[in-house]
């Protein structure tokens, strides 16, 4: 197999005095999808956020293609060519949808154009005047997505892309990460919803108490659903 | 001359046109505070001292180099917002973690050295600055006399505000300084270097405040304590219009100066105190004030 993209050894992580992150271990390959899965609390977000810099006490190691984000200043981190998107979305409400749309920089050539978002997700085309946050929840995360593959990122990472949506809408978002999966990029997912999670990845981390606990791959999943059930509560 | 409300026209408009000097003066100002309080979130009580910095730059640039009033218009303000950047990096930045109170008081602080420092080298007898060649006399209107300066007064502020709202509400630019105001730990995930984003508007607004100093010199006297004079009704201009609001600012400032002209007018004893009567109606009203949202 090739050199990890993302590559997480013994990643500490603290918000305060808490203590939230223990030694968490994890690669993700080139191409891969890989999901965190996880209940509320298990360090799945965090590990995100200390991903990109917003989790600032952190310990361990963290490389992107080799480089050591743990060193990389947090407005560094996006341009080793890692695209976020967060819980809750993080629209802006004092910007447009075409604002939102473009608010990220270019961090590498290779993004999708405005075109070709548009013809992606029509919607933000007809509604790129419109504030951000007058947008229904899946047009919301549909922005959030979109905004951040103009950018030419090689590693997404999508904290909980499908929290609170109709299941058309959620449908429709793992509709996209398959397209994505399938042009070549390479997808971090932070998921509650098991089943979508597992129509999707090709491994999954389970993660508990902020640690990684098991790894699962897509073929082993058949035999895994006692340790799931027991983990996850589905 | 035809009175107007039973006041000479020359009268109404003469108090009017010194309302929209002072208008411009508060709507410079606190526009300057209102960009720095709403991606800083410090309440910058230095705003005054370094008003008159600007003013002092001018002068000095003036007595001492020979440099005359338009070279001084650009680098006095540049002059201060690298005072603006020292101050940022060296304290300001050190505080942001905690209550904007800090801000406000360590601003206050850096107000009272600044002050004392210059009432200890010119004392607090104001120093004259004329006003350039082409911008002396005045311009009969027929129903007021102009005079040229003060128009450029008006004129410049009205186009360097009309600028600052375009490039903030308008521009690529602006839409990343407002995201960064709502969230700026998504805007640097996103790879903006928003401490450096910071630092800069800090400097843009203490340059504007450097700019206001410039434009004031002519009109009042450059004193150390210009600025103190003028702060406390401009902070009540940001708290009516909305703090952090960047139309509040403008419009509210050109606004009250105005209304405390025609209170010079038509009931002169409360033309002091009208624009804290006001801040206190709308604040009762709208506590977020004309302009802003609630945090």
């Amino acid at each position: 197999m090739s050199d990890p993209l993302l590559h997480i050894r013994g990643l500490q992580g603290y918000y305060g005095e808490s203590h939230v992150l223990h030694g968490v271990d994890l690669d993700v390959f080139p191409g891969e999808t890989v999901t965190l899965l996880g209940r509320n609390g298990a360090g799945k977000t965090s590990t995100l956020r200390a991903i990109m810099g917003i989790l600032r006490r952190r310990q361990g190691t963290i490389r992107m293609n080799g480089a050591d984000l743990l060193r990389t200043p947090p407005h560094r981190i996006a341009r080793a060519g890692i695209g976020y998107v967060p819980e809750e979305r993080g629209i802006f409400a004092s910007l447009s949808v075409a604002e939102n749309l473009t608010l990220p920089p270019k961090v590498a050539e290779g993004g999708m154009s405005l075109a070709e978002i548009h013809r992606l997700f029509p919607n933000l085309q007809e509604r790129a005047g419109s504030q951000g946050t007058k947008l229904s929840g899946g047009e919301q995360q549909m922005l959030a997505i979109a905004r951040v593959l103009r950018t030419g990122v090689r590693l997404l990472l999508l904290d909980e892309p499908t929290e609170g949506l109709a299941p058309v809408i959620v449908q429709r978002i793992g509709e996209l990460l398959r397209t994505l999966k399938a042009q070549g990029m390479t997808i971090l997912l932070v998921e509650q919803n098991f089943r979508f999670a597992s129509t999707l990845a090709d491994r999954h981390y389970l993660m508990e108490d902020g640690r990684v606990v098991a790894e699962i791959r897509r073929e082993e999943m058949a035999g895994k659903m006692d340790l799931l059930h027991e983990t996850l509560g589905v | 001359m035809i009175p107007l409300l039973g006041i000479p026209t020359q009268v109404l408009f003469g108090q009017l046109l010194l309302g929209l000097i002072n208008g411009s003066f508060y709507a410079l100002l606190s526009l300057g505070l209102a960009v720095i309080f709403g991606l800083l979130n410090v309440i910058n009580f230095a705003h005054g001292a370094q008003y008159m910095l600007g003013a002092f730059a001018a002068w000095m640039l003036l007595n001492f180099l020979g440099i005359g009033y338009w070279p001084a218009l650009v680098l006095a303000p540049i002059a201060v917002a690298i005072t603006g950047i020292i101050l940022e990096k060296l304290f300001l930045s050190r505080l942001y973690r905690l209550d904007p109170l800090y801000g406000l008081l360590l601003t206050f602080g850096v107000t009272l050295i600044l002050e004392g420092l210059f009432r200890s080298l010119y004392g607090t007898s104001g120093q004259p600055y004329s006003p350039p060649a082409m911008l002396t006399g005045a311009v009969n209107l027929g129903f007021m006399v102009l005079p040229i300066y003060r128009g450029w007064v008006v004129l410049a502020s009205l186009v360097i505000c009309f600028l600052t709202w375009f490039v903030i509400e308008k521009t690529p630019l602006g839409a990343t300084l407002r995201a960064a105001t709502e969230n700026p730990t998504l805007v640097q995930a996103f790879g903006i270097n928003v401490p450096r984003m910071i630092t800069l508007t800090y400097a843009f607004g203490v340059g504007l405040a450097g700019l206001a100093g410039v434009l004031a010199a002519p009109v009042y006297q450059v004193s150390p304590l210009m600025g103190s004079n003028l702060i406390i009704v401009v902070f009540a201009v940001v708290v009516i219009g909305g703090m952090g609001s960047i139309l509040g600012a403008i419009v509210t400032g050109f606004a009250l100066g105005i209304f405390e002209g025609l209170t010079k007018v038509f009931y002169p004893p409360a033309s002091n105190i009208v624009v804290f009567v006001i801040m206190a109606l709308v604040l009762l009203v709208r506590p977020a004030g004309l302009f802003g949202r609630e945090r």
